[in-house]
């Protein structure tokens, strides 16, 4: 069966890249980052779902079978 | 609210989960070869998939929403729904109820009950669970296609047609796995997505011991916010037993400690979590026995914490709307623009000398109550210096002395998300939504095929019978004629086909709800009414092998009963007679609604359990102890853990869950 690591891995890393992508290209507009406090939460928050995403992936390439987290 | 625009950003975010979704769907369709893979998996997930998609079950849309609201309401005492009722309520599931429920080999809630007493209480409890399911779905996708109106803007009848159809497709690719597999990433989804939304807002706030300080401002004067006519000892938002204990007129929830332990710590959490065919289906449909116990223990841990996710935002909006500088509110109901513009007008026509008299037009235009001091003040600065009508309608906005705590968790993605991490947020929403009607979707789809209709196929159409024939040589001969037993290829097509009208059915009830503002109170009740007495049932099923199937089942229907003539004689204080109960005599006031529902469960609960043993005791066992083997606890071969890992054994792993749950309860006591 599908191991479900890989559809959640490669979702996230893709979402991740894509926050961070357009984090980093609207890094200047202070206007549009005054809704999250002054910070550039997409460049920071793709980081992490980037790191996230790949662990999943790293974790279905190696298929074990013991959870990944949890 | 104004809706928000969307970015290329949030359309391709939405776009890429949708595409991800389908694609498990479509992933899983060739494995979906028998009924039994299509409804229950054919048990062969394993147990993280299964756990994470148990509490991901219960966290569709109604839940997020209901615990924020009920976060601002009541502060953290909320918590109990998760350290009183879940995890307690988790473990038993796992450590005494799941050997029954997988060991029987059942492959629905209703089928137990069927094995342990008869085709009676299965068919009662699978009718009430049908209608439910469906009930449930379409109110679900009812409150997404409205959230989608109010926030973004879309159209109602588009957002309902095309959520829907992507559920109905995924699930019709890869039936109950295709459901349980979005669940986990709708799990993630959530999490990952609301987590900087509660962290913003918390900085927002001032962090923790701010948060605390303006919740005590908020306890002694709840008044100022339209949460509570009364007053409280500062920490009632801030504290999780100390209110409790003061008794129900010292915490914003009207609940005792009685109440509280009986009423929701056992009889409705247990009742949800153990006996709720929509989450224990996913504890069945694990690979082996460990598994599907396991699944419930695995599911506690990130159970545990969710307060911080669910909860926290709605304290966090409650001291929010304390601090002026802030600039938010509680989202107050909606209120048509034919309304405000009514408002508006009297607000331009009233002159300061007779401001009273305004504020009374003012709430009769706006139909719902005001802050006279608002709207007196909004008066008086538009006789000095002309408002603008969209001044004008913002002070009313701000006016309005009426929450729609549902909306809290909207309203602070709203607040605090920029382009980019407003599509994260806003599929998170989307998610819970479509992921709660596909998980009412799939169970109702397993009770149907095999509860209600291949139960009804085999005892009535296919059962054998006498007839005539009429032979070659002219003579009539009495034969018996059973039907070929029909293949499970026919099931797996009948299943297939539910699942099509079962989506179709949600959307009526969707349509329904949206014409019928009272439709999810109705449906609640209801549900209430069912849910609570059946864990009776449940219970003495599995732990007192006496129990016969006719005790079972007007000892059900007694406690259905029982909550029916309950609700019908008490009320919480504030409502009217009808929906909300007292609608016969109002016999009993609660302080609050929930004080209500906590006691209806308790006399629900002790009816059924009470008729049931009576009933039982004077009725004669049908069914002998090699029949029970399997299904009553007294007569089954106990479990030998012994083999597995120590940290691996359901009861040690339970003891350890119990205790952090504890700990937690000491550091929010």
């Amino acid at each position: 069966m599908l191991d479900l690591r890989w559809p959640i891995g490669l979702m996230f890393t893709l979402i991740g890249a894509l926050l961070v992508i357009y984090g980093a290209a609207t890094g200047a507009n202070t206007e549009m980052y005054q809704h999250s406090l002054g910070k550039n939460i997409n460049l920071i928050w793709g980081v992490v779902l980037l790191i996230f995403g790949v662990l999943m992936l790293l974790g279905a390439i190696r298929g074990k079978k013991t959870p990944p987290s949890a | 609210m104004q809706p928000i625009q969307l970015h290329w950003i949030d359309y391709t975010i939405l776009l890429a989960y949708v595409a991800f979704v389908l694609g498990i769907g479509w992933a899983l369709a060739r494995y979906m070869k028998s009924s039994s893979a299509f409804l229950t998996s054919a048990r062969s997930i394993p147990t993280w998939v299964t756990g994470l998609a148990f509490i991901s079950a219960n966290l569709g849309a109604l839940e997020l929403a209901g615990m924020a609201a009920n976060g601002a309401q009541y502060g953290i005492a909320t918590a109990h729904f998760y350290w009183v009722g879940a995890i307690p309520a988790m473990v038993f599931l796992a450590v005494f109820m799941m050997p029954f429920y997988y060991g029987s080999k059942a492959r629905s809630a209703p089928e137990y009950l069927k094995m342990r007493f008869d085709e009676r209480v299965r068919l009662l409890n699978a009718g009430a669970w049908a209608v439910m399911t469906v009930f449930m779905s379409g109110i679900s996708m009812n409150l997404l296609a409205k959230l989608l109106h109010l926030l973004l803007n879309w159209d109602y009848n588009w957002s309902l047609w095309i959520c829907s159809v992507v559920v109905l497709l995924y699930v019709l690719k890869g039936g109950l796995t295709s459901a349980i597999y979005t669940e986990v990433l709708q799990f993630f989804m959530i999490v990952l997505g609301f987590a900087p939304v509660v962290y913003l807002g918390l900085q927002d706030v001032g962090g923790w011991t701010h948060l605390k300080s303006q919740l005590a401002v908020v306890a002694q004067h709840p008044a100022a916010l339209a949460l509570n006519d009364k007053t409280f000892a500062p920490d009632a938002w801030s504290s999780a037993w100390k209110p409790l204990l003061g008794g129900s007129a010292n915490n914003p929830m009207g609940v005792d400690l009685f109440a509280m332990l009986f009423g929701l710590g056992f009889v409705l959490s247990f009742g949800y979590w153990c006996t709720n065919f929509l989450v224990v289906q996913r504890a069945m449909a694990a690979k082996n026995m460990t598994a599907a116990r396991n699944t419930p223990l695995v599911a506690a841990i990130p159970k545990m914490l969710f307060p911080a996710i669910v909860i926290l935002p709605g304290m966090i909006a409650v001291a929010l709307a304390t601090l002026p500088d802030k600039d938010y509110r509680i989202p107050p109901p909606i209120i048509s623009e034919a309304n405000y513009a009514k408002a508006i007008d009297t607000v331009k026509n009233t002159q300061p000398s007779v401001a009273d008299s305004g504020v009374k037009s003012v709430s009769e235009a706006l139909g719902k109550k005001v802050y006279a001091d608002k709207v007196a003040a909004l008066i008086s600065a538009n006789a000095t210096s002309k408002l603008s009508d969209a001044q004008i309608k913002e002070g009313l906005y701000n006016s309005i002395a009426e929450n729609d705590y549902d909306s809290v968790i909207p309203s602070l993605v709203k607040k605090y998300c920029p382009p980019g991490l407003l599509a994260l947020a806003l599929t998170a929403l989307l998610a819970s939504f479509m992921s709660g009607m596909a998980g009412n979707i799939t169970a109702f789809n397993t009770v149907w095929t095999y509860d209600i209709y291949q139960s009804y196929r085999r005892l009535v159409l296919d059962r054998p019978r006498p007839a005539t024939i009429l032979r070659a040589d002219g003579k009539h001969e009495d034969v018996t004629v059973a039907l070929k037993d029909l293949g499970d290829e026919h099931y797996l097509w009948m299943a297939k086909v539910i699942t099509v009208v079962g989506t179709l059915l949600s959307i009526a009830c969707a349509y329904f709800a949206n014409h019928y503002s009272n439709a999810m109170n109705v449906v609640q009740l209801v549900f209430g009414f069912v849910n609570a007495p059946v864990f009776a049932t449940f219970l003495l099923g599995m732990f007192w092998k006496r129990t016969t199937g006719t005790g079972a089942f007007y000892g059900l229907l007694g406690g259905i009963g029982t909550s029916a003539i309950f609700h019908s004689l008490t009320l919480a204080s504030g409502d009217l007679p009808g929906i909300k109960g007292g609608y016969v005599e109002v016999m009993k006031w609660f302080p609050s609604e929930m004080a209500q529902n906590f006691w209806l469960a308790s006399f629900a609960f002790t009816a059924c359990l009470v008729l049931t043993v009576i009933i039982s005791l004077a009725t004669a066992q049908t069914k002998s102890d090699a029949d029970l083997k399997g299904l009553v606890y007294s007569l089954t071969p106990k479990l030998k853990d012994h083999e597995q890992h120590f940290l691996q054994r359901p009861a040690v792993l339970g003891v350890i869950l119990i205790i952090a749950c504890i700990i937690l309860n000491i550091i929010f006591w």
